[in-house]
């Protein structure tokens, strides 16, 4: 607390530009207080016309866009509509014509772009009564006040960050935060496949899809909760069977006795290497009814020659096979990642050891074991979220299948994530989908704070600085 | 004690071939189907019957619905432009975020965490009506420039690696370029990007792999535009019941074709990224 408060002390007293909006207020004058709500007046007035009249011009632009769409963008937003797409008969033609209606999608999709930039210009204002605010001081102070010339210098020495950041920035709001809120918002919406715009109307209902999807009763809820059980048993078995074998794996390659240790290891990076999507479908090809394995069973004679092992149709057979070929996956990139710790290991650890009498399995299980798991913790929990959003071994090896009728549009082997892909993309359930979405999230996010904070990378971030 | 570690060892090496056995027979089966003579899809056997490499000259014979060397180019493009984007992106960010102090650093590494913990494609629909919104699904090409905004929008999020990367580069270096007169920008061009060749590297093919495996966003873009595919849903197409048959053998070759710079590729980012784990400056 001290040192936050001798910060804030420094600010004060300090460079101009490093004013917080607060201050700006609370201690700016007249003009300055006016440059929030007049964009650029501060600035205008104290000869930064550049600078002024683009905060001005900003204002002007977002003043047109409301009153010409926002303000009825935003009242839609409210309703989602409210005029159902009609049917009107045409007595001339002797047909039925449709009337348009509204499109409760857009009016939210909209709604949510009217609302960022409304933040946007909440924060474009702070800035201007920031700006305005700076300028006052460096006047009252007798400092020179930069024009335009000196803004773009500034860019490249005190002001770097604005200028690298802002592209990446404007990126990830359209193309992550956008979409996010407005998914967050479907969530709360009756958006599924009996209505869709714009043919159909939807509207707000609340919390009533997380009721239905985690109350009692409903074919839904009925879905969900065995879908996460398996999701959680999936990530479970996949990260701690493919982090163990391919710890063994790369310390039966790594150890003194084995000869051809780089052939070894290019054998198994050459799963790695194949793009996934390649491997996952031939080996579902390979699995299948009339695939390879089946047929080789039946010349050795171990099946008739009609029957068939169901790798894929048998629920907790596929749940099995599934596991099992996520480790041809998994191991290799464990065994890599393990090689490197493993080479990494200080030899005078060793040393000491050995010097102190300690036999080789002693250091095995004393100094080998605990510096892996050390360093691999953060490695396995980054594996076991991924793997609770592994999409792509469930969608390409069983696509989720066995499909069964108890659920609700999901197979037995389907992760919340593929059951989502499936809500939104196949059923068109899009409500339900952003659910699910949202409900993933809390999970990951709960056991991300559980046990990120705990490691040593969170913890010293400025280590290295 | 002798006998003893011989039978060990000699255990170890048949239990590892009999592994890297496993491991190899999935890709030992890609390569023999993509060169098997008979068409069609399941067979009773599994040797095949004749070999031949019509499978890789018919791809580059394109018909109406499947066209291979077209989707290879396309792809090919997206996967350009997208790395180039991206991975300014990306240099950008991990920069800001390892160099310089200013206040809202750590809400963004935050946020971006955050973000980060959604399933990725639970906001695809939304990406795919804001996109039709802006009138880019309109036509093939404007499809494409969309694919490509997909795949490098969001990537300044991606700055883990390099930031890390950035941060073992010593303060004293940039602070040596200041004295000199250089100012921020200058020292990010002139001195930090040229001793990050090895994180650069890495960025710009992780990136570069990205459109070539993937084919859900691809799908959702492209809908039914065959011949603006990339190669991932080109080749999945050929996969579907109606070409299935006709198509089997020539899917493995396809696979077979695109295996081979990915993973060549794949090595090199191996190489990369272990030589950025180990720093810019080596003690």
């Amino acid at each position: 607390m001290g040192a936050l408060k001798k910060n804030k002390l420094q600010t004060t007293s300090g460079r101009p530009s490093d004013a917080s909006v607060g201050e700006a207020i609370s201690k700016g004058n007249v003009l300055t207080r006016c440059s929030l709500f007049v964009f650029g007046l501060g600035n205008i007035l104290n000869k930064q016309i550049v600078r002024g009249l683009i905060f001005l011009a900003i204002e002007i632009a977002y003043i047109y866009y409301m009153a010409t769409f926002g303000i009825s963008a935003i009242g839609n937003f409210m309703t989602l509509g409210t005029k159902e797409q009609g049917q009107t008969y045409n007595e001339a033609l002797g047909i039925y014509e449709y009337t348009a209606g509204d499109n409760s999608m857009l009016f939210l999709l909209y709604g949510v772009i009217t609302i960022v930039l409304t933040l946007a210009i909440i924060f474009i204002a702070c800035m201007s009564a920031k700006s305005a605010y700076c300028t006052q001081l460096r006047k009252e102070r007798g400092m020179h006040i930069p024009g335009i010339k000196d803004d773009l210098r500034s860019l490249r020495e005190e002001n770097i960050h604005t200028g690298l950041l802002a592209l990446p920035i404007i990126g990830i709001i359209i193309f992550t935060i956008v979409p996010l809120i407005f998914m967050i918002l479907i969530a709360f919406t009756s958006y599924d496949h009996e209505h869709q715009p714009p043919g159909n109307l939807f509207g707000w209902v609340g919390l009533d899809n997380f009721k239905t999807m985690l109350g009692q009763g409903s074919k839904l809820a009925a879905t969900f909760w065995p879908v996460l059980g398996w999701t959680l048993i999936w990530a479970v078995f996949a990260t701690f069977s493919c982090f163990i074998l391919g710890i063994i794996l790369a310390l039966l390659i790594n150890r003194k006795g084995t000869r051809i240790k780089g052939f070894w290891r290019f054998m198994f990076v050459l799963s790695i290497a194949v793009p996934q999507f390649v491997s996952l479908l031939s080996m579902r090809t390979i699995f299948n009814a009339n695939g390879p394995v089946n047929v080789l069973l039946r010349e050795l004679g171990m099946l008739g020659a009609t029957e068939s092992i169901p790798f894929f149709t048998d629920p907790t057979l596929a749940k099995i096979t599934i596991i099992c070929i996520n480790l041809w996956i998994g191991i290799p990139f464990t065994m890599l990642s393990t090689t490197g710790i493993l080479q990494n290991i200080p030899a005078d650890l060793y040393e000491a050891a050995k010097i102190d009498g300690a036999s080789a399995f002693v250091i095995f299980r004393k100094i080998t074991i605990p510096y892996i798991v050390f360093v691999m913790t953060p490695n396995l929990i980054t594996s076991f979220t991924g793997n609770i959003n592994n999409f792509n071994v469930i969608f390409l090896l069983s696509g989720g299948g066995p499909d069964t009728l108890d659920y609700y549009y999901a197979g037995k082997t389907d992760l919340l994530v593929t059951w989502l892909y499936r809500l939104t993309i196949t059923q068109k359930d899009y409500n339900l989908g952003a659910v699910i979405g949202i409900l993933v999230f809390i999970i990951l996010a709960t056991l991300s704070l559980l046990t990120y904070r705990h490691t040593g990378s969170y913890k010293d971030e400025g280590a290295f600085q | 004690m002798k006998a003893k570690r011989f039978i060990t060892n000699t255990f170890v090496h048949i239990l590892l071939a009999i592994l890297s056995f496993i491991w190899v027979l999935p890709i030992f089966y890609v390569l023999l189907t993509s060169f098997r003579k008979e068409s069609g899809s399941y067979k009773s056997y599994i040797w095949p019957r004749g070999f031949t490499l019509d499978n890789y000259a018919n791809l580059f014979k394109p018909t109406s619905q499947i066209d291979f060397f077209r989707w290879f180019t396309n792809t090919l493009i997206i996967a350009i432009f997208s790395t180039i984007i991206a991975a300014f992106f990306v240099l950008c960010v991990s920069y800001c975020m390892s160099r310089l102090k200013f206040k809202m650093r750590k809400p963004f590494m935050n946020i971006a965490l955050i973000l980060g913990m959604f399933p990725g494609f639970m906001s695809m629909i939304a990406v795919y009506y804001i996109l039709k919104g802006l009138g880019f699904l309109e036509t093939g090409v404007l499809k494409q420039v969309a694919l490509v905004m997909v795949y490098s929008g969001g990537a300044g999020l991606g700055f883990y690696m390099a930031k890390g990367f950035f941060d073992t580069i010593p303060k004293t270096i940039d602070e040596a370029a200041y004295i000199d007169g250089a100012t921020k920008w200058d020292t990010f061009i002139h001195v930090t990007i040229p001793m990050s060749k090895p994180i650069i590297t890495y960025t710009l093919i992780t990136t570069f792999m990205g459109p070539w495996v993937d084919y859900i966003f691809a799908k959702v873009i492209m809908g039914n535009d065959t011949k603006y595919y990339t190669i991932a849903i080109g080749l999945w197409t050929m996969l579907e019941k109606e070409y299935i048959e006709a198509f089997y053998t020539q899917f493995y070759a396809g696979c077979v074709l695109i295996s081979i710079p990915i993973s060549i590729l794949f090595v090199l980012t191996q190489r990369c990224y272990v030589e950025g784990l180990s720093g810019a400056v080596k003690g």
